[in-house]
């Protein structure tokens, strides 16, 4: 059996909501001149005195969190955004520290959250590249052996005394992939740094990947591309709200997180509105045909838009449309009853409406849905970004990644004539 | 079995450790990243600039200049018999160091937010290498003074230089020590109070009227000297003026009383700095 690399014991992680501590600093040495005597903080209004041990302004990003890693695992760490997966990375990587319980590590461990963390615009690619591979935890001497496969892999052997702010944006990546890809740790924690660069340089960061993992190291790997994810890992971890919920091989933990599909409240309430409320939203869902909550939907497949509407007032030429964006908040597509002809009625005071949009073929990324309701003149209701759903790479579309920045898939059939 | 795994960790993460944890060996094994840090501050700063490394000599030659006007002329205060270009130019040299060290480190967490947000190094690099980038700056700075220094030499007897001189390395030493103390215990608040940043702006410039750098010493009454004193950064600046000029006062328990005061900042810096760089991403 293969050794234990990394342990990780019970760990949680909580976050104070709101302002930390009061903000000045007399009030801070008041506070703590009064606990020093024994006495109440008198900057405590009297509703928090009674609630002070009141976990309701704590939020757990992380409750009570443990698993193993083995040697050579490729462990893939699966989970809904807000989920935890970024705070447990930070830990892991010592960005910030468990409030409570511990892990342990054997070896070398070295975290790619970012890509070109640290790089200095005013100087060159070299001077980058050694500063980078420094910060990431390379001695010099480690660097310099490497620095020729490091420039080769980037691409920008031309451009390499030239100061970085200078390069394009792709070129610039390519550069920072490089450095981070020629770390040698025997840990290597990556964050979603795939979703970078043009396609035939992803092509490399995958097959990167996957030479240091067939090299006997860990990965710890986080990503929303659950094809790359099956590709890559060996085994999976799927987080929900903070807790581990699974812990398998990655074939199952990626069937378990698309089957956890489901919303947690339909309630409107809560949500930042603008316009005049002669109606409201009042519950609204993304399903499957069946009605079935989902939040994710795989590429190609049909998605239902599930509305409640509540006329306050009476209202007539009512008009209902959805934009739905990117993570990047492009908008990517708009849909509207007029669409086809679809008079919403105003019978009654309660609408339910269900919407079917066919085979949506937006690339995997997580998608927002704002809702906006009016007629040509004004705005009644409209609620930003107030549905998510993350679409899932569809194998039948043969395609591991697509280009950076790009958006929709279009299928094609290709030919000789 | 397990219980045998659990002997040979390299690394073991707790929420809290204790306040004495200094981990000055990982610091030491990150020690190429400090000094590729100390050479992105020298190299990055003037790049772009059309006189380059030469704004290091420019800066303390146009202040000594402005202040031989400004106050050795108009305001005729005195300098002790010292000539006043050389008088002024030896305060500021010291003094530069000892502001841009304190300026520049006070400001680690912030300015560093994003890189320590993303991966884990010995955060006691930045100030660290703060430190010693201002060390290069200080020594082209003093090259220029010693020239300054050589010309009144040759062409006058006012000015003696004497041994006082070989204690120049430690003036520097206290000097950085004290930078880096209170440089690192300010930039420790202003996590979470950044009132602090403000206050040390100008803080630095006021502090520089409470030090001899534009007055000597000798000007004093005794009651305003014993004052002065208190602060650690006057015998030093004091010594540094006496040890090339001859003129001023040299006294050894001053100077004591700046090394203790020095070692005690840095030991609290450090003990603060620990503490707020485990957390501080979850506050900034």
């Amino acid at each position: 059996m293969s050794k234990t690399v990394i342990k990780v014991e019970t760990i949680s992680k909580e976050y104070r909501l709101g302002e930390v501590g009061s903000g000045t600093l007399s009030r801070d040495i008041n506070a703590w001149w009064a606990k020093v005597r024994g006495y109440e903080n008198p900057n405590l209004r009297i509703s928090d005195l009674a609630s002070t041990t009141d976990s309701s302004s704590v939020h757990h990003a992380l409750k009570n969190v443990s698993f193993t890693v083995n040697e050579g695992d490729v462990l893939g760490i699966i989970g809904k955004n807000g989920a935890g997966k970024s705070t447990l990375l930070k830990i892991l990587s010592r960005v910030t520290t468990p409030t409570s319980g511990q892990f342990k590590v054997r070896g070398r461990i070295a975290s790619l959250l970012e890509v070109g963390t640290g790089f200095h615009p005013d100087l060159t690619g070299r001077e980058n590249i050694y500063l980078n591979g420094a910060i990431l935890g390379m001695r010099k001497s480690e660097i310099a052996s490497k620095f020729d496969e490091i420039v080769s892999f980037s691409g920008v052997e031309k451009f390499i005394d030239t100061p970085v702010k200078r390069y394009s944006s792709g070129m610039y990546v390519r550069l920072a992939f490089a450095v981070a890809a020629h770390l040698e740790p025997e840990i290597l924690i990556v964050d979603e740094v795939l979703a970078v660069g043009d396609m035939e340089f992803q092509k490399k960061c995958l097959g990167k990947m996957k030479d240091v993992s067939e090299q006997g190291r860990t990965v710890l790997f986080v990503s929303h591309n659950m094809n790359a994810m099956q590709q890559l890992c060996t085994k999976g971890i799927l987080i929900d709200k903070g807790q581990l919920v699974m812990e398998d091989n990655i074939d199952q933990v990626v069937n378990q997180y698309i089957g956890i599909s489901k919303v947690d409240t339909l309630s409107a309430e809560g949500f930042a509105r603008r316009g005049n409320k002669s109606v409201l939203f009042k519950s609204f869902y993304l399903s499957d045909s069946k009605g079935n909550k989902i939040e994710s939907v795989i590429m190609g497949d049909d998605l239902y838009i599930n509305v409640v509407i509540e006329k306050m007032t009476e209202i007539k030429g009512l008009d209902v449309s959805f934009t739905l964006r990117n993570s990047m908040g492009e908008a990517i597509s708009h849909i509207q009853n007029m669409d086809n002809d679809f008079i919403i009625p105003s019978d009654d005071q309660l609408i339910a409406l269900r919407i079917k949009v066919d085979s949506v073929l937006f690339v995997p990324n997580s998608y927002f849905i704002s809702v906006w309701a009016g007629s040509n003149s004004e705005a009644y209701d409209c609620i930003d970004n107030c549905m998510s759903f993350d679409i899932l790479n569809n194998p039948v579309f043969n395609r591991m990644v697509y280009p950076h920045n790009i958006k929709v898939f279009l299928r094609s059939q290709w030919s000789r004539i | 079995m397990a219980e045998i795994e659990d002997e040979n960790w390299t690394l073991v993460v707790k929420p809290k450790t204790n306040w004495f944890e200094l981990n000055l060996a990982d610091l030491w094994s990150y020690r190429d990243l400090v000094i590729l840090f100390v050479k992105r501050d020298f190299v990055a700063v003037y790049k772009q600039t059309i006189l380059g490394p030469l704004w290091y000599i420019i800066q303390p030659l146009l202040t000594t200049i402005t202040f031989t006007i400004i106050f050795g002329n108009i305001a005729k205060i005195s300098t002790g018999g010292v000539p006043s270009v050389l008088f002024y130019l030896s305060g500021i040299t010291m003094w530069n160091y000892f502001a841009e060290c304190l300026n520049k480190t006070s400001n680690t967490f912030i300015s560093n937010a994003s890189i320590f947000g993303k991966v884990y190094f010995p955060r006691l690099a930045v100030p660290v290498s703060i430190i010693i980038s201002n060390l290069i700056t200080f020594f082209i700075q003093l090259l220029l003074f010693i020239l300054v220094l050589l010309y009144y030499v040759f062409t006058s007897d006012i000015v003696h230089i004497n041994s006082t001189m070989f204690l120049l390395p430690l003036l520097v030493l206290i000097m950085a020590g004290i930078g880096l103390g209170m440089g690192i215990i300010i930039s420790s608040l202003t996590t979470k109070y950044r009132d602090l940043r403000f206050l040390i702006a100008f803080g630095v410039q006021l502090l520089m009227y409470a030090t001899p750098v534009i007055y000597p010493m000798s000007a004093l009454s005794p009651n305003q000297k014993s004052i002065l004193l208190l602060n650690p950064l006057s015998s030093i600046v004091e010594t540094f003026r006496y040890a090339f000029t001859g003129i001023g006062e040299f006294n050894i328990y001053y100077l004591l009383y700046s090394f203790v005061f020095m070692i005690v900042v840095l030991f609290l810096g450090v003990i603060m700095f620990n503490r707020v760089e485990k957390t501080f991403m979850d506050s900034v």
